[in-house]
């Protein structure tokens, strides 16, 4: 699953739970994971 | 007042100071500061019990070590049988009707347990404002953070009202309030103390551990919560130290900065040899860590999210919920640079003795604050107290923070020493050599003027 896709994904089920104050930090460990990603696919 | 356990438990031994005198001094001055709402839990009536018991014991002759009969606090965090376990939170609490095996093999040393401190919530943060028993002040300054998760801990010993706390570190939560408020804070190896009755927060990544007034009481406490001797082989007079270059050290508060190089400066004139070391992936860190520990934390609070979300501090229950949607691919790839973590660290500390760096790269900020300033740029405080301990949570490295001086404005400042993998032993010698040069007492660090 994509990064993006996971977002949105997430923020729309953080939204349904009604639970808006999810999305900036969605969107944080969104960049986090980015990150994550890159430094793992860099072995 | 403040003396230490080794210095006290001496007094006790030779029958010049009674237990049941130390309780009542301890209960005193936790009433004389409760503003500093360091305490969720006073044991009165049973510590009181418990000293009379020791006073008899000791008295018969029946001395127990060096423990005996020395109020101890434990962090809310861990189970005290027939006391509340309410992790600093509104949440309903745990009723264990046993004690935490840490806690027992306190009492079988003898110890008095006088009551449990306040934390950050569920130790879900590093500042000790977010708990539902009110936030824990910082002991010099009532207006700003000292520090978490374990702050009524550090707060309980700087105030006189314990002479040795149990704390846990999931991120550094001994070392972070031990460096707030100025004093000693171990977190071993990992997996060396039990974590059995402590409630979770990252299965992999939280220790349990003594905070203390030194490196001694450190020590002496790390002995009886392990069950075993302390191997107390001596250490060269000279000590390599590495100073981790890059990520770990390129933003620090400027008062930070300089008091660390006057501290290497200080200890190279002493003769210790500092070289640079490079820890290659440490700026994956906070990423690393993020994806093991709310995943975990999830994990752990699914079962309470579901009947009492409402119950929660709203900045603590949104981090959980955002645990909720994790990816397990994104987990297994934490994991595995975790273990890359680990080699890169050890592999830096096979060419010296300690790591050595400062324990926070800013000074106890003000309550409630959730962003600082750090060297001219503006960042989540969370994110700064954790970036120069939670690397060893990841790897599981014994790491110890040591008071080293205080700001200009009288804020305490720590410093931090990293040892061998599972050689919490080496690392207790280490600190205990080095001890007298770093803490150099208050206003200055390192010998003061290096």
């Amino acid at each position: 699953m994509t990064v993006h896709d996971w977002l949105k994904s997430a923020i729309e089920d953080a939204e349904r739970r009604d639970l808006p104050a999810l999305k900036p930090l969605l969107e944080a460990i969104a960049k986090s994971t980015e990150a994550l990603r890159k430094a793992a696919d860099a072995r | 007042m403040n003396e230490t356990i080794s210095e006290i438990g001496a007094r006790i031994r030779a029958g010049d100071v009674s237990p049941v005198d130390l309780v009542q001094s301890c209960l005193t001055r936790i009433a004389d500061r409760s503003d500093l709402n360091a305490f969720i839990t006073v044991l009165e009536d049973s510590a009181l019990s418990e000293a009379e018991a020791a006073a008899a014991e000791i008295s018969r002759g029946q001395y127990r070590g060096p423990l005996h009969g020395i109020p101890i606090s434990i962090k809310d965090l861990v189970d005290v049988a027939g006391v509340p376990t309410t992790s600093g939170s509104a949440v309903p609490p745990l009723h264990p009707t046993r004690d935490a095996p840490v806690v027992q093999r306190l009492r079988e040393a003898g110890a008095i347990i006088i009551g449990k401190t306040n934390l950050h919530e569920f130790a879900f943060g590093t500042t000790s404002d977010e708990s539902a028993f009110g936030p824990v002040r910082h002991p010099f300054d009532p207006s700003r953070s000292a520090g978490g998760s374990s702050g009524g801990a550090a707060v309980a010993l700087v105030e006189g009202m314990c002479y040795g706390s149990v704390g846990t570190d999931t991120g550094g939560s001994i070392r972070i309030p031990a460096a707030a408020c100025g004093i000693v804070g171990l977190k071993p190896a990992f997996g060396e103390l039990p974590c059995e009755g402590v409630v979770p927060l990252s299965t992999t990544c939280d220790h349990v551990g003594p905070m203390t007034r030194s490196v001694e009481d450190a020590r002496l406490m790390f002995q009886v919560l392990r069950g075993t001797r302390v191997n107390d082989a001596p250490v060269p007079s000279s000590l390599t130290l590495g100073i981790p270059t890059g990520y770990l050290l390129e933003r620090l508060e400027p008062e930070i900065r300089s008091a660390f190089e006057r501290l290497q400066a200080a200890l190279t004139s002493r003769g210790h040899v500092l070289v640079d070391v490079t820890i290659g992936l440490a700026r994956s860190t906070p990423d690393v860590y993020l994806h093991i520990v709310l995943p975990e934390a999830a994990a752990y609070h699914a079962r309470f999210l579901a009947q009492h979300a409402d119950r929660y501090s709203p900045n603590v229950r949104n981090r959980l919920e955002t645990g909720r949607y994790m990816l397990a691919e994104d987990y297994v790839r934490a994991m595995q640079l975790r273990e890359r973590l680990t080699r890169d660290v050890s592999g830096t500390l096979a060419a010296c003795d300690a790591l050595l760096l400062p324990t926070l790269p800013i000074a106890a900020p003000p309550l409630g604050v959730q962003s600082v300033d750090v060297d001219g740029r503006p960042e989540p405080v969370r994110a700064a107290m954790l970036r120069l301990t939670q690397l060893f949570n990841l790897t599981g490295h014994p790491s110890i923070s040591l008071p080293a001086g205080v700001t200009t404005s009288g804020l305490p400042i720590g410093a931090q020493l990293v040892g061998p993998a599972g050689d919490t032993d080496r690392l207790l010698a280490i600190a205990a050599a080095l001890e007298p040069q770093i803490t150099a007492g208050p206003g200055s660090v390192g010998g003061g003027t290096g």
